[in-house]
């Protein structure tokens, strides 16, 4: 009966391969993970010959046993004689288990040393501060007029470090992109780090990991590993400021997101509007998602956003903002030139 | 082993009536609240501390509902943060560690022949401070004000800025509440078992499970008041503007993890470190041998408990405290699975050479060998830092800690309830509904736990209230509510066993399993003093000794509360005291006491003026009464 | 006293004291673990004092030390408390009725004189619990302390007007003991909460 209990173990490939590859500890696409992924390998094998050999221990106890009841007088010999067979098996396996654990302390304080050695020259350094619930992103430089702020989405070049500095403006959060690296909390009042390396391209997903509020549940971000020229591509959009050119009803749009709510909290590059309480939007049209990678950014979505955000992430801090048919198109308008 | 010494004659028989007048609580309403025996106080106890495993569980069960499907609306982030906060809260203060001391409470005197616990009085206190405390926990929560920021309640988001009104206060209190309850339990099972053993029950001879009672209790003295200190400096900065916790005023979001998880890490063991001591029990009565290594069992126990202050910053390996610091604490998590593995092994041993009986007690704690292992393996896993990276704050973590909690706690929880009903009630429990109890249990367990490991490695944080759909975790997300729906149907039998075997069971007997240890030597259920001629202890396991108990002592009063106090080492009797009397003034006072603590949620004053009802009621708790010293004083011998 | 096995079987303890003093008493444990306890908060209570000081760039923040005066007082005060306080115990042991009424009027004397000066100690402490952590952290040790001597006050105050009042029996003079051992506690545990308040600062 055991055994069959045993089945989901047998299991484990073929339930983490139906799980999707881009937030997956197991599909590890860079160096830092890869390391991990390899000390868990060698982990679990381990831990998996030590449960077997329990349970067989057990089993053969359970059978070799001969069986009694209440009645049977009870065997209390040993309390007078030593037991030196038993004596004998239990240090051995004691011996074996300390054995054990000391291969597994010893590969864990390899792959610690080995996770504080990447190599680190021409980093791409990122300032990541969370927010409750979205992700400010700062791509910092020595040159000022290169730095840029994005946010919930981000590029990384494949093949170079990435050295993220990580913070928090109010709770404490945990940035997680299992698919290049393991978490690390971003507390108020602290500082931390994390150094990573995409060493193949693709678009991962990662999600805070500390219980921060209300919509932890819904505060992830994508992370794109693209080749370097690629990147710099990117990079270079990025520090563009938003378009003047506009047709009448962007221009509309822009209005109105000049006269509304928006101004009071987002930025657009070159727009006038600068405030810092909510995302850059600078380039939200070109983001794959809204609202921290909980929807797929297309107009519908935007719109719905825009106007009932309550009932898309409930507890959100961006307010519902009313608007007439025609102010909303124009702002859909405007805000789909922020490529 | 031996038979019991029935009373056969008048003297004893008028004896024993004498003694059941003496120690019985008083009848009445009045006598419910001012009741002070040991065995009423622990029934009670276990029955509050089931009752709030039930709420946990129904709780949990609501939780599985909105995670079956990805982006499920059953319930919405507000509640389901209501829902996780309480489950965990109520599971680790309110069920885990209580229901630990609840039995013990009622065990220890019996293991250690002796007509009653120390400070029975305190004892009572402990149990309604209990009572009120979660009583106002689950009022809070009825009353949509009651916590959500997690049974960790991490600052800044628990602290007056993130969390305003007064949810977090409730919470914190309710660790006030219970935190004094377990401290005091602990300083009654302490000083009962280094005083009030039986004559010639040496420390050498002591039962394990007694053992570990000990020990757990030294451990709560030490490591309570760290959550203690917490959650007080918590509640002054919500309440009074204190910055322990503000980064902003030279506070430290880490300050609240340090203190938290000095309690937290030893709290899980304060859980797990009893059951040990059931295990030892079970399996040595139903291999019909004593537990092979009873020095190394002792030792085992101890060095866990030590290590256990050891590990806590394994919970802190995500924040950027220094690297090497990290390491000192792989190595110390790594490390304790030593002393387990050795008391795994010693069992294993135990039942190869026994003669095996598989009744429902055996199979739950064989449950555990499956069960528990699993999840120490998976903390061997999480003691790495590296591995921990990864598999910290996600389901992973949650499986592993219901396998240890649930297999290294529950299960032994449940065969020791198996166990001891008859003890407890004169009547066996049901054993075919026994056997699917625990096979329901098991198999859904396993359904609802073991997919948790692959949902963590495949990217699912804790505490979400849903998931988008395409990650993937749609399936294992679904056994595990399918599974959990299961335990509860196991919950359920075990429930319907206890209510039909309260009745129509099969009568026990005083030892229906054939076991070795004092507490089968007296009836089922045990009369008012516990035993009629308390016992001399002869051996480990005194009932399977060759002449069974060699003597029993007499020259106790009758008419009474005397009790025999023993020296600690030896357990030469020393000296006579007379247990007080039962009153209703640890009842008032605990009443006085919850007053001050749920007025303090609201207003410092409290403090102040709460204190004045408390120092009433104590004073008269206290204040010896005239008869009673008359009485005690006539009879007085000095030492 | 030891009891004597008159018949095979049985153990007799009808001769053995019904009370005794030190560790043989019940009390005696139940106050070493409160004191456990205790003496565990105050520990950690100092121990996140010095952490947060090591977060700290100055310490202590933006506050002067505290004053010395009325701490070192109090100091002096409460180890003098211990010479009556010795003498009530050794009193209860003898069970010297006489002697134990006079020391413990004597100790609730010096209860009030070490009550009223640690007011004076709260008002010299040159920082509020809300001005900034360290504030926190030293209100939160005095506030703690404070507790403890006020509840010992009020322990011996009930516990002296007993014996004047009665009704007495030998277990009081244990009562008296135990409540004697607590005291020192009391006072032995300020010694270095006052080195950490008062003197820590300065270095």
């Amino acid at each position: 009966m055991k055994r069959i209990a045993a089945l989901p173990v047998l299991s484990l490939a073929g339930a983490a391969a139906m799980a999707a590859p881009f937030q997956n500890a197991l599909k590890p696409a860079g160096i830092q993970a890869e390391r991990i992924h390899d000390l868990w390998l060698l982990t679990v094998g381990i831990c998996s010959v030590v449960f077997a050999a329990v349970l067989v221990a057990l089993l053969l106890a359970l059978s070799r046993a001969g069986r009694s009841d209440a009645a049977t007088p009870p065997d209390v010999a040993s309390l007078a004689a030593p037991e030196p067979r038993l004596k004998r098996n239990v240090l051995l396996a004691v011996g074996a288990s300390i054995a054990l654990l000391l291969v597994l302390i010893v590969a864990d304080f390899q792959t610690d040393r080995l996770l504080g050695r990447m190599p680190l020259s021409d980093a791409v350094h990122i300032e990541v501060t969370a927010h409750q619930w979205w992700w400010e992103a700062r791509y910092n430089d020595p040159e000022p007029g290169k730095i840029f702020t994005t946010a919930n989405e981000l590029h990384i070049p494949v093949g170079r470090p990435v050295i993220m500095t990580l913070k928090s403006s109010d709770v404490i959060h945990t940035f997680w992109l299992p698919n290049l690296h393991g978490k690390k909390d971003m507390i108020p009042g602290r500082t931390s780090l994390i150094r990573l390396r995409a060493d193949q391209p693709g678009t991962y997903r990662g999600q805070c990991a500390e219980f921060c509020g209300l919509e932890h549940a819904m505060m992830a971000f994508l992370v794109t590993a693209e080749p370097n020229d690629r990147y710099e591509a990117w990079a270079d959009a990025q520090r563009r400021e938003a378009s003047n050119v506009l047709s009448a009803r962007e221009s509309r749009g822009r209005q109105v997101f000049m006269e509304r709510s928006c101004v009071m909290c987002h930025t657009v590059q070159g727009s006038g509007a600068n405030a810092v309480f909510g995302p850059d939007l600078t380039h939200v049209a070109s983001r794959q998602t809204l609202a921290s990678g909980v929807l797929p950014n297309n107009r519908q979505q935007m719109a719905a956003w825009v106007t009932q955000p309550q009932k898309l992430k409930p507890g959100t801090n961006m307010p519902a903002t009313k608007l007439s048919g025609e102010e909303l198109e124009a702002l859909l308008d405007y805000l789909g030139t922020l490529k | 082993m031996t038979t019991i010494t029935t009373p056969t004659h008048t003297g004893q028989r008028d004896s024993a009536r004498q003694l059941e007048q003496t120690w019985r609580d008083p009848p009445g309403l009045y006598g419910w609240f001012a009741a002070i025996n040991h065995k009423t106080i622990a029934v009670r106890f276990m029955l509050t501390t089931f009752g709030f495993f039930v709420a946990g569980g129904v709780l949990a069960l609501i939780m599985r509902l909105q995670l079956a499907r990805p982006e499920n609306t059953l319930v919405g982030p507000d509640f389901y943060n209501q829902l996780f906060t309480m489950h965990g809260t109520t599971m680790m203060f309110l069920f885990a560690v209580p229901v630990m001391q609840a039995v013990g409470s009622y065990l220890v005197p019996l293991m250690l022949g002796a007509r009653s616990l120390a400070f029975p009085r305190m004892n009572a206190f402990a149990y309604w401070i209990f009572l009120f405390g979660g009583l106002m926990l689950y009022v809070a929560f009825l009353l949509d004000i009651g916590p959500d920021a997690g049974w960790f309640a991490y600052v800044p988001l628990s602290g007056p800025d993130y969390s305003p009104g007064k949810r977090v206060d409730f919470w914190a209190q309710l660790v006030t509440f219970t935190e004094l309850s377990a401290l005091l339990e602990a300083v009654i099972l302490i000083t009962t078992i280094f005083k009030m053993r039986a004559p010639g029950m040496t420390l050498n001879r002591m039962p394990l499970y007694v053992w570990t009672m000990l020990v757990t209790s030294f451990m709560v003295l030490f490591a309570m008041p760290s959550v203690m200190l917490a959650s007080t400096a918590l509640i002054t900065d919500r309440l009074v503007g204190t910055h322990f916790y503000n980064p902003a005023e030279g506070g430290d979001a880490l300050l609240w993890q340090h203190l938290f998880w000095f309690f937290g890490h030893p709290e899980v063991y304060l859980i797990f470190i009893p059951p040990l001591g059931f295990m030892s029990s079970i399996i040595a009565t139903f291999s019909r041998r004593p537990i092979y290594g009873y020095p190394a069992m002792v030792l085992a126990v101890i060095a866990t408990a030590f290590l256990a202050f050891g590990l806590w910053v394994h919970h802190m390996y995500a924040t950027n405290i220094p690297e090497l610091g990290k390491s000192f604490f792989t190595a110390s998590s790594a490390m304790i699975a030593i002393p387990t593995a050795i008391q795994i092994f010693c069992w294993i041993a135990t039942l190869w050479t026994g003669k095996l009986n598989f009744r429902t007690p055996l199979l739950f704690a064989l449950g555990f060998f499956f069960i528990l292992t699993l999840g120490g393996l998976t903390g061997i896993i999480l003691a790495s830092v590296a591995l921990d990276l990864q598999v910290h704050d996600t389901y992973f973590v949650v499986a592993h800690l219901h396998y240890v909690l649930i297999g290294g706690a529950v299960f032994p929880l449940f065969g020791a309830f198996y166990y001891w009903f008859p003890k407890f009630t004169g009547r066996l429990l049901g054993e075919t509904l026994g056997k699917w109890n625990f096979w329901l249990f098991f198999i859904g367990f396993n359904v609802s736990f073991f997919p948790m490991h692959l949902l963590g490695l495949a990217g699912m944080p804790r505490r979400v209230w849903t998931y988008p759909a395409g990650m993937g975790w749609d399936q294992m997300n679904l056994a595990a509510t399918v599974g959990g729906m299961m335990i509860g149907a196991s919950v359920l039998l075990f429930i319907i066993n206890v209510l039909r075997s309260r009745r129509h069971g099969v009568p026990a007997g005083p030892n229906p399993w054939g076991a070795g240890t004092l507490e089968w030597g007296t009836d089922s259920p045990p009369p008012a003093g516990n035993f009629v001629a308390p016992p001399v202890c002869g051996g480990r396991y005194p009932l399977w000794e060759p002449d069974g108990v060699p003597a029993h002592v007499t020259g106790l009063a009758d008419d009474r509360r005397e009790i025999l106090v023993t020296t600690l080492m030896d357990a030469v009797p020393d000296l006579r005291p007379v247990m007080p009397s039962p009153n209703i003034w640890p009842f008032l006072s605990a009443v006085a006491v919850t007053i001050l603590f749920v007025g303090s949620i609201f207003t410092p004053w409290a403090v102040v003026w709460g204190a004045v009802p408390i120092a009433i009621g104590m004073t008269l708790w206290f204040w010896p009464r005239s008869r009673e010293t008359r009485k005690n004083a006539a009879s007085e011998v000095h030492p | 006293m030891k009891p004597g096995m008159r018949e095979p079987g049985r153990l007799d303890v009808s001769e053995l004291p019904t009370f005794g003093f030190g560790h043989r008493s019940l009390m005696w444990w139940g106050t070493f673990g409160l004191m456990l306890i205790e003496g565990m908060i105050f520990a950690l209570t100092i121990a996140a004092y010095f952490y947060l000081r090591s977060h700290s760039v100055t310490w202590p923040m933006n506050a002067a030390p505290p004053e010395l005066l009325w701490g070192t007082v109090n100091t002096a005060v409460l180890l003098a408390s211990m010479l009556p306080n010795h003498l009530a115990k050794q009193a209860a042991e003898k069970l010297d009725l006489k002697k134990v009424r006079i020391w413990m009027v004597v100790c609730l004397l010096f209860s009030l004189v070490f009550l009223g000066i640690r007011v004076l100690e709260f008002t010299s402490l040159n920082t509020r619990w809300d001005s900034q952590a360290y504030g926190s952290v030293v209100w939160m040790l005095m506030a703690l302390h404070t507790t403890h001597l006020v509840t010992d006050a009020y322990d011996s105050a009930v516990l002296t007007v007993l014996m004047f009042t009665g009704p007495l029996e030998g277990k009081r003079y244990v009562d008296v003991s135990e409540n004697a051992m607590y005291w020192y506690f009391v006072v032995l545990s300020w010694l270095p909460i006052y080195a950490v308040i008062y003197w820590a600062p300065r270095f």
